[in-house]
Order: structure tokens, then sequence, then C-alpha cells
């Protein structure tokens, strides 16, 4: 198959630009490790779920949070499906905390809230101890470990995209996309020929980012290191295709670098590394049709609440399906360069 | 004597522009025919419509009895392209491996013949180098050498010997005469009046017509001058 000639080429091209290969690898290192330097939590509303608690405690909590008051079973369903932050209830006369866990932000707005209403129920009595237990993550999660599961995505997505958006531009600049439309090649054989060059590189570049960032930065880590990686490269395959498609849309390498704050930084506000609450949920729906999106969210499941592969096969398939889309609209958009 | 290549009323456009009209052309199996005409008379525009990587507008292209766009036909087209299309990272060896390899020249015989196209261009002694640290000459004649690595039954050049010192043209086209004489096809285009006369049969192209057709011979005696450039002038001038 002709697909082995062009990832034969691309690795042997990828071993005499050693910059290009630094870009794919060590420019998320560094730029990972200077956002776990600098990261710092911000101020956060959190939504607790009261269970039987005296009405007095409720109006004072309800400065402090939003409060909605449901039974014991409504509670840990809400909490399950992240609709709220924590759980609140009574047990032997003091409160028992139990926090969704996997947002340092929310968990930590909201022990600030009950410590508050606390303080103001008995301004003069000792302090009544709650007992707080976590139903994701631990005590231990900071506000890295939770968006690092996004920022491995989204670096990992970023790099994959622009090394192989402008390597295929290259191809049309330099002259050497329509040289090889005159041989037997075709289109469909290019465009899988270049997914699988730089697939090869990308599950190198996953195994190195997804490994630092466990193992030297310690981002909190619950589940299998192989899913992370699955969903790495998936995602790493998706910003591939979408890369060498848009490059179909663009002149020059300059016109290319120009589709960053269209299509990568729109994805970083609604991947998740933003609480998007607040939001208006039409507008909270763009995240629907971004790959980085899946991406991050599975990666949350696997890294954070350590998830098996049922929780997150969607976003698994719909990474795939992103993928495929592209890679076929990819193949009928070289017929501007040659209709057979 | 054998048709290779038959244009019927070939014409071609880019948005409302026409760059090519009207063009009938007929090729003979193991000629050189010279397409000849000024920068922006189309030449490359029907270059590539003869390599298959151009649908035309209209008319038809047929190469070796089969209708183009053809993959199976695009195997025996050697394409040399007006700008060096080269993977400048990588070298001289491993540009004509690779599309060595997409023409499916089995491994075995690879070798030999990469070897054998990078001595005819002369580039034996530089084929381990990258492709950045080349001349300009150097990538033309790379780019030939690409052109012919799977034997080609015909050969179609871009303004092959732009940028190359006359000592190297003449050893080129040496190595374009015995091409031929193995029974390859050869179309070039030129725009230089004394590359032109080196051709068997020229197609004269002006504003995207063909103004003139025949042997360089025929071409001068017809009208009664010496050089190909004094034709040129007359047939062009007389159209336009």
């Amino acid at each position: 198959m002709n697909s082995i000639s062009i990832i034969v080429r691309i690795l042997r091209q990828f071993r005499r630009d050693k910059r290009s290969l630094a870009l794919m690898f060590a420019a998320p290192l560094l730029v990972l490790t200077l956002m776990w330097l600098v990261l710092d939590s911000g101020d956060y509303v959190p939504e607790i779920a009261a269970v039987d608690l005296p009405d007095r405690f409720v109006e004072i909590l309800e400065n402090e949070a939003e409060v909605m008051s449901l039974d014991r079973h409504e509670a840990e369903d809400a909490l399950k499906n992240q609709e709220i932050d924590a759980v609140l209830e009574w047990e032997e006369n003091k409160p028992a905390l139990t926090l969704e866990g996997s947002d340092p932000t929310a968990s930590g707005a909201v022990n600030m809230a009950l410590q508050q209403t606390l303080n103001q129920m008995n301004p003069q009595q000792e302090q009544m101890e709650p007992e707080i237990h976590y139903y994701h993550g631990s005590e231990e999660i900071k506000l890295f470990d939770n968006i690092g599961p996004v920022l491995i995505g989204f670096f990992i997505f970023f790099f994959v995209f622009i090394v192989g958006g402008v390597s295929f531009i290259r191809e049309r600049t330099q002259g050497t996309l329509e040289r090889s439309l005159a041989t037997p090649l075709k289109r469909w054989e290019i465009v899988i020929g270049y997914l699988g060059g730089f697939g090869l590189f990308t599950i190198i570049q996953s195994i190195i980012i997804a490994a630092y960032s466990i193992y030297a930065l310690d981002v909190f880590m619950a589940g299998n290191f192989l899913y992370v990686l699955l969903v790495t490269f998936l995602l790493a395959l998706s910003a591939l295709s979408l890369g060498t498609l848009l490059s179909a849309f663009a002149k020059n390498e300059f016109q290319m670098i120009q589709f960053i704050p269209l299509v990568i930084v729109p994805q970083v506000f609604f991947s998740g590394m933003f609480n998007l609450e607040t939001l208006d949920p039409w507008l909270r729906a763009i995240g629907n049709i971004m790959p980085l999106t899946y991406g991050a969210e599975a990666l949350r499941d696997i890294m954070i609440r350590g998830s098996a592969f049922g929780s997150f096969a969607v976003e698994v398939f719909v990474l795939f399906g992103f993928t495929l889309l592209f890679t076929l609209l990819n193949i009928v958009a070289l017929k501007r360069h040659r209709k057979l | 004597m054998e048709k290779v290549i038959s244009l019927n009323h070939i014409a071609h456009s880019f948005g409302v522009e026409t760059v090519i009209k009207d063009i009938n052309i007929e090729i003979d199996k193991g000629v050189i025919f010279g397409l000849l005409g000024p920068s922006g008379s189309g030449k490359t525009t029907l270059v590539k419509i003869i390599t298959g990587i151009l649908h035309p507008t209209e008319g038809s292209s047929v190469v070796q009895d089969t209708q183009m766009p053809s993959l199976k036909q695009m195997k025996n087209i050697g394409f040399m392209a007006q700008s060096d299309a080269l993977y400048v990272e990588l070298t001289a060896y491993e540009n004509i491996d690779y599309f060595a390899s997409i023409y499916g020249l089995p491994r075995s015989e690879r070798k030999q013949r990469i070897k054998k196209v990078l001595e005819i261009v002369d580039l034996v002694k530089h084929m381990k180098k990258p492709v950045h640290t080349f001349s300009g000459g150097m990538k033309r004649r790379l780019s030939l050498a690409i052109s012919i690595v799977h034997e080609p039954e015909i050969l179609i050049l871009d303004e092959p010997t732009v940028g190359i010192d006359p000592l190297l043209r003449q050893s080129i086209w040496q190595e374009f005469n015995k091409l031929k004489s193995e029974g390859t096809t050869i179309i070039v285009t030129t725009h230089v009046m004394d590359e032109a006369e080196k051709c068997d049969e020229l197609a004269l192209l002006h504003d995207g017509y063909v103004i003139a057709q025949g042997s360089p011979k025929d071409l001068k005696q017809s009208i009664h001058v010496d050089t190909m450039e004094q034709a040129f002038l007359h047939y062009g001038g007389g159209k336009s």
C-alpha cells in the first residue's frame, strides 16, 4: 500500500527536522510545568444538597451557597451526576459532608461555606468538627489536579494540530502535493499516510506527556494509565485530521496559524477548564461540537474518578467519529487538487 | 506512426479566465515534442492536463488509448514540474526513494535504479546530502532524476533546463535523445528558442491557442526564415 511510502517519508522528515520533533515533545512539557507552577484558585458559589438539616442551619447556609433540600436518595443521584458539589447531612449531632471532590475549587468553596455557617450558628461555642467524605478523589486534589487532565488533552491537541496542519500545507506550498498527485497515489492513500506517519509520533508524544504529568508533576491519577493513552491518542488523531483538513482552506503557513484563535482557543474555554455552570445552556452546547470537550471529559473520568471503560466509552466513540469525519472530508477536499 | 497522446478540443478556464482555448494536438510515440510559448501562454496548464492532474473544462485527453485522468496511465508518465517539488529536509536519495516506492518499484530493483538516475543527472556524490543544501541547478537535476526513476513511457517536462548551465544542459539533452531512442515519448515545454530547435516536433502556443505546429525545419522553411525566433515572432505577430 502506498500509504506506507508516505509514512516512511514522514518518519525520515521528522528525523531530520529536530525542531518540529522538539515542538511536539518538549514544548507541551514546558508549558504544562509552567501552568502547574502558577495556577491558583478563584471564587465560586457551591451547590449543596441539604438532607434533613435544621431549618435555621439551612437559612444561614443559604447566604453562602445555593442550597436545595433533597432526600438522601435524590441527593446521592445528584452528586453522582455532578449536578451538585456536595451533600450535607446531620449525623450524631454533627454535620456530615460528602464532597463530589473532582473540582478542588468547588470542594474548597463548600468547606468554606460550611465553616462560616457553623461559626454563625454557635459563635461562642467550641467549633463543631464536621465529618468530611469524598465521593471522588480525596482532599489532596488541588486545582492543577482538576484541570491537569484537560491541560494534557489540550496541549496534545494543540501541538499535533499545528505540526500536522503546517506540514500538510507545506506539501502544497512547496509543490510536493501536486507532484505526488501526478503519480498513481490515490487521495485516500495520502490522507491515511499522513495519519499513519504522524500517528506514530503522537503515540510517543502521548506517552511522554501523560507520564510526565502523572509521575513527574504528580497530577492526581486514580485510573488506568493505558486508558489515558487511548484517549490522548484518539484526541491527537482528531487534532491531526482536523489540522490537515483545515490546511486545505489556508493558502500558506501564516493563514494556518490564523486558525489557532478560531479553532483552538474556543475549545479551551468550552472544554471544562473553566466552570461553565453559570453559562446559558444553549451557549454551553457549543462545547458539544468540539473534540477537546470529549477528550477532556474522558481524561477527567479516568484520572480523577478512576472510571472504568464503560463510563467514558461514549467520549471515545465520539472522538473516533470526529477523526473519521475529518478524514473523509479531507479526502473530498483533496479533489480540489485532483478530481480523480 | 503510433499515436501516444491525443488532445481533442481541449479548453480550460480558471474561474472566468480562459487559459487554454480549443487545442488539438496529436503526439507520436518516440518523439520529442516541444511546447514553445511565452510565459502565460498556457504551457503549464496544458502539461498538467496531459499528466492527469487537471481535468480540462472542455475536450478530452487520451493517453495510450485511455481517457485521462487515469491512475493506471499516471504510472506510465514521468513528470517534472516547473517548480522543484522536493522534500528539502530529506536527502537526494530519500527523495527519489519516496517517489520510486510510490511508483511501485520493488525494493530490490529500487537501489540500483536510484543509483542509475543519480548518475544520469550527475548527483551521485551529493546523494546523502539534504536537499536544502542544494543549489537551484542541483534541485532541477534531482527533479529530473525523480521523473525518470520508474522508466516511464511518456516523460513530461515543464521547463526542465531553467537554471542549468550549458554544459549540463547539453548532457541532459543527450539523455533525452537516448531515452527517445529507447522508445520514450518526451514532451517538453520551453521558452528558449535554441532548445526548441532540438525537438522533433513543435507546437507554438500563444494566448491559449496553438498558432503553428510542425517540425522546426518546416516551420522555418514555410515562411522562409533562418531561426526559430524569427518564426515565433512571425506566427505570434500574425495572430495577435
